[in-house]
């Protein structure tokens, strides 16, 4: 068959055909890449195109070919047809368009456009069409144009398909394409009439110039008539496919009605009769015909209004949906998610075949159908249809669990008609498929439980009875565990039996054992191992008998690997132990979680979220997974964002759990920073829902009061009759602690002022204020005093901020500073920190006088701003 | 548009990769290595559309061979079908009932045949004739090439005698 058939070529495939382990075939192929190499350096223009055959069989099997890329250049660069041909070939095949090299063939391209030889435009214009670039198409654009009026048609339809690729990698371009591709819609050679309305169509989507264009009667009407033509074209063999004259062409035209109907009533108006007519007289027993069919459905379903159209649309969407071919039902599925929008009612009426799709053993279609399904529904089927797949759920494939549970989570908090169905079905999806569960999803729950006061007895019942059976869902214990932490004692004393319960008897053991399977567990990870330490604090003090025994699983975790955890055992051994007269009020039941503050947030980080509806008790977006980086810390760190926990270091924990505002100078040595996240769990989990730290009203607040590192050592002082310098450990500060003390009032944030610079006679203090509602906003009241006996004239004072900080400098209040201290210079700064709460503030500032008639001028830095500015 | 065409053996070798939109080298190897995991594993009466990564991916199986094409999630999956097997029997009519081998040892003769089917991921011609005819013109303008070249070797060869 031609010299392509020439042994060498054809022996090379078959040794490396006959190779019986890999290896064998990458010794072959490293010698037959060494062989090409050597020709190639000996610039071996005989065997070229042999070679580059060669080449391109390698590269298919995967192995690296770069060093051939200069040989498809020269190939292309050659004379000859066969050249060429095979130049081409390995260009497309080794090269794509974001290599430099083929910029270097930008010059041979514009030859063969321009060439003689048809083939050869034709070739040119394939790889072109192919792998062109930006860059490439604007050098290439003008001759690829001129190629659309070309003789032959058969240039004509690859230069139309190359526009595409053109207007595609430069939208600027689609302007020049219009006449021409107006042109291409009058012919009668399929190939080009084919290719023209795809030009037109993705032409129509980047210029709405053109759209205005097509949708002209002109141009429109003529293209009703080619698809009027083509429907009613007697038998023609050379397009025939299964009785149906070239549907390929059918398709494109109710592809590019589609993108003119949308959005204009005349243009949709136009296009009804032919479309109605597609819709009834399409055979639909062969994929072709319900390609045609799927399409028109398409096209009808997005053109404007007509009501008429559409019954006809849904009645064949109907149709295929009871088809036996997967494939029709598939695309029927599809479709209807789009009709959904359209005319509700109607996808309603198909909904148990569509929950019978959900169930489908393709996995396609089962995607599919449970997309459909969650479009429908709504607050009056979502008892139904949740059940339906939380039944299925259990028999279904693993890898379809995790959407599956997504959706089913995902409607549940959208459309529950109450908050007792709605935990009941949570605990049924955790049980079942814990492991699948998002984790914004358990959190939302627990914000549920938290509010739900009158199920929380309830609800810890039916966590106990649900966890004795899946101790394996990671999820559902972590619900568990927080919840017997915090409602311990309803669980034990059966507090709010609701009638629908089954009486249970549990002990305080019993609680403690659940709690002690979980952190124990071998497939429990750290954050369930955490909460369940804290758990277990609470339950100390809920379970007086018990505490004994929780001591010693607490103590047990003292050799954790996990440093958090075996600081937390070893902080909680300690609470344990000695501070009973503490302990209560330290574990006391968690304040309601804010459900709006929550629901905020999390809207908040999803702006594209699916809009409920009202009245319902829940209103969260759901099943989009939610940025990594916030685990635990953002669901339970509810204090609003105008008080924002300080950064997180490892004394935060205790900071934050006893209010103590400890900063890092007066933490002893001893206490070791713990990995960040893995505070962050406990510290939150414990400091959550609590009002702002410096407002609120739990006993702890008593040493809140300061930022500053001697004032709050010195308070600590002031409480503990023990020594407690700077060597005193944390516990020690704890010792001292009495837990009714009185407490200072605190009314606010309150800064303290800072001397932001100092010479030997120039002092400068701030005095900070925040103005009310704007937590990123500082305003500094600059004073300057002057304590030596000469007037310091010509003031003027500069500060500049890194790029996080903005900062505003009005006016001061004059100009010159009065000797000795009699009287001062004040000036107001206002600074925004746009990472208010990661970054303090900093500034470095520039202070000019004149001195006698002396220029002085005085530079610093000041450092020292109280943290949370 | 289509976004690439592969075909895979039923062993999962790669017999023909076309690509309409960049992927880097690495990607393609991933995408192969992906797809041919999804689509080789797939039960007979199960759909011919596969989801992902945000597109379609299309197959078909013509005995020991997968033809598949990625598409975007507004096209037309039935066409697809009608597409591939537009190819396949372009084909089929080209190599006399085309075999696994033939596009084995052909292969470049099975992209010049793609190439006269799709450019930029479109459909370019709907008349299997018409293709058939262009890809023998050029066949026959290589071979024509071929001839005069050993007609001249055959003269050098004879004068240098």
């Amino acid at each position: 068959m031609g010299r392509w058939r020439s042994p060498f070529f054809a022996d090379m495939i078959r040794s490396i055909r006959a190779c019986k382990t890999a290896a064998e075939e990458r010794a072959v192929v490293r010698k037959e890449c060494a062989a090409i190499r050597a020709a190639i350096n000996e610039n071996d223009q005989d065997y070229r195109h042999r070679n580059l055959a060669k080449l391109m069989f390698i590269h298919m099997l995967g192995y690296p070919t770069h060093f051939g890329q200069m040989e498809c250049l020269k190939s292309i660069a050659s004379a000859g047809f066969p050249e060429k041909r095979i130049g081409y070939l390995g260009l497309m095949l080794l090269l794509d368009e974001r290599q430099e090299v083929l910029m270097l063939v930008t010059n041979s391209l514009k030859q063969d456009l321009n060439h003689t030889n048809q083939y050869i435009v034709g070739l040119a214009l394939c790889a072109l069409g192919n792998i062109c670039s930006a860059e490439m198409a604007r050098d290439l654009a003008p001759e690829v144009e001129r190629l659309l009026q070309f003789r032959d048609p058969n240039i004509r339809k690859k230069a139309a398909l190359c526009s595409i690729r053109i207007i595609k990698k430069v939208p600027d371009l689609a302007e020049n394409f219009i006449n021409p591709a107006a042109a291409l819609l009058k012919e009668k050679h399929h190939g080009v009439l084919i290719t023209g309305i795809q030009l037109v169509t993705d032409i129509c989507k980047v210029s709405t110039e053109a759209l205005e264009f097509f949708r002209k009667p002109k141009c429109l009407d003529g293209l009703v008539k080619t698809l009027r033509d083509v429907v009613n074209s007697p038998y023609a063999p050379e397009y025939d496919i299964a009785g149906i004259t070239d549907p390929f062409l059918h398709i494109r035209l109710l592809k590019l009605l589609h993108v003119l109907g949308q959005g204009d009533a005349d243009a949709s108006d136009c296009m009804n009769d032919i479309l109605a007519q597609v819709a009834t007289k399409t055979e639909s027993n062969k994929n072709a015909g319900n390609a045609i069919l799927y399409e028109c459905v398409e096209t009808i379903m997005s053109i404007e209004d007509n009501g008429g159209l559409r019954v006809l649309a849904i009645n064949i969407l109907g149709r295929f949906l009871s088809n036996r071919d997967n494939n029709i039902r598939y695309v029927a599925l599809n479709m209807l998610m789009k009709a959904i929008t359209v005319d509700a009612q109607a996808v309603q009426r198909h909904r148990a075949t569509i929950l019978e799709c959900v169930k489908d053993l393709d996995a396609s279609i089962r995607k599919r159908a449970l997309e459909l399904v969650y479009l429908l529904v709504n607050e009056s089927n979502v008892k139904p249809l949740t059940k339906e797949l939380i039944d299925y759920l259990e028999i279904s494939d693993q890898e379809f669990k995790g959407d599956l549970t997504a959706k089913i989570c995902s409607m549940v908090e959208k459309f529950s008609p109450d908050k007792i169905w709605y935990i009941d079905q949570m605990l049924k999806v955790l049980s079942e498929a814990g492991n699948f569960v998002k984790d914004e999803v358990w959190h939302a729950l627990i914000v549920v439980i938290s509010n739900a006061s009158d199920l929380h007895g309830y609800t810890v019942r039916a966590l106990y009875r649900a966890v004795q059976t899946s101790i394996e869902q990671e999820s559902l214990v972590r619900v568990a565990i927080w919840c017997i932490g915090e409602y311990g004692d309803m669980l034990v004393n059966n507090v709010g039996v609701l009638n629908i319960e089954d009486p249970i008897t549990v002990t305080e053991s019993d609680a403690v054992d659940v709690v002690e399977i979980a952190i124990k567990h071998h497939s429990s990870d750290i954050t369930t191992k955490a909460m369940a330490m804290v758990a277990l604090l609470k339950l100390s003090s809920r379970f007086p008998s018990c505490s004994e025994r929780i001591r010693d699983i607490i103590v047990q975790n003292k050799g954790s690997l996990v440093l958090e955890l075996q600081q937390r055992s070893i902080e909680f051994n300690s609470i344990v132990e000695k501070h009973q007269n503490i302990r209560s009020t330290l574990v006391e039941r968690m304040p309601v979680l804010d459900e709006a503050t929550f629901s905020g947030r999390r809207a908040g980080s999803l702006p594209a979220t699916v809009s409920t509806s009202s009245g319902t008790s829940l209103n969260l977006p759901n099943g989009v997974a939610k940025p990594a980086a916030a685990p635990l810390v953002d669901l339970l760190d509810l204090s609003s964002d105008d008080a924002p926990v300080p950064s997180s270091s490892g004394n935060d924990f205790l900071q934050d759990l006893l209010g103590v505002d400890v900063s890092p100078a007066s933490v002893q040595p001893g206490t070791s920073q713990a990995p960040k996240a893995g505070t962050d769990v406990l510290l939150d989990l414990l400091s959550i829902g609590s009002p702002p730290v410096q407002n609120n009203s739990t006993p702890s607040d008593i040493l809140s009061s300061s930022q500053d590192n001697k004032s709050s050592v010195a308070i600590l002082d002031g409480l503990s009759p023990a020594p407690s310098g700077g060597a005193a450990s944390m516990i020690d500060l704890l010792d001292g602690f009495v837990p009714n003390s009185p407490k200072p009032e605190d009314n606010g944030p309150a800064y303290p002022s800072i001397v932001a610079f100092e010479s030997s006679s120039l002092i400068l203090t701030f005095n900070f204020s925040k103005p009310p509602g704007n937590p990123q906003t500082t305003l500094i009241q600059a004073t300057f005093t002057n304590l030596s006996p000469n007037v310091y004239t010509d003031f003027v004072f500069q500060a500049a901020v890194p790029k996080f900080l903005q900062l505003h400098l009005d006016p001061a209040s004059g100009n010159t500073l009065p000797a000795s201290g009699n009287g001062s210079i004040t000036q107001t700064l206002r600074v925004t920190n746009s990472q208010h709460g990661k970054k303090p503030l900093v500034m470095r500032t520039r202070i000019a006088y004149k001195l006698n008639n002396r220029d002085v001028l005085e530079e610093g830095q000041i450092n020292n701003f109280p943290r949370d500015l | 548009m289509i976004h690439f065409v592969l075909l895979i053996s039923r062993q999962g070798k790669v017999r023909l990769t076309k690509w309409y939109s960049p992927y880097t080298q690495k990607e393609r190897s991933k995408v192969i290595r992906e797809l041919s995991g999804v689509i080789l594993t797939r039960g007979p009466k199960l759909c011919n559309f596969v989801e992902w990564r945000g597109y379609k991916v299309v197959y078909k199986r013509y005995a020991s061979l997968y033809f598949c094409m990625c598409i975007d999630q507004e096209d037309n999956e039935l066409e697809i079908l009608e597409i591939i097997h537009h190819y396949v029997e372009i084909l089929d009519r080209y190599f006399g009932s085309v075999c696994e081998l033939d596009l084995i040892f052909n292969f470049h003769k099975a992209y010049y045949i793609l190439d006269e089917i799709l450019i930029a991921g479109e459909l370019q011609e709907s008349s299997k004739k018409t293709v058939a005819r262009l890809i023998a013109a050029q066949d026959s303008l290589v071979e024509t090439a071929k001839e005069q070249a050993s007609s001249i070797s055959n003269i050098i060869a004879q004068a240098t005698k």
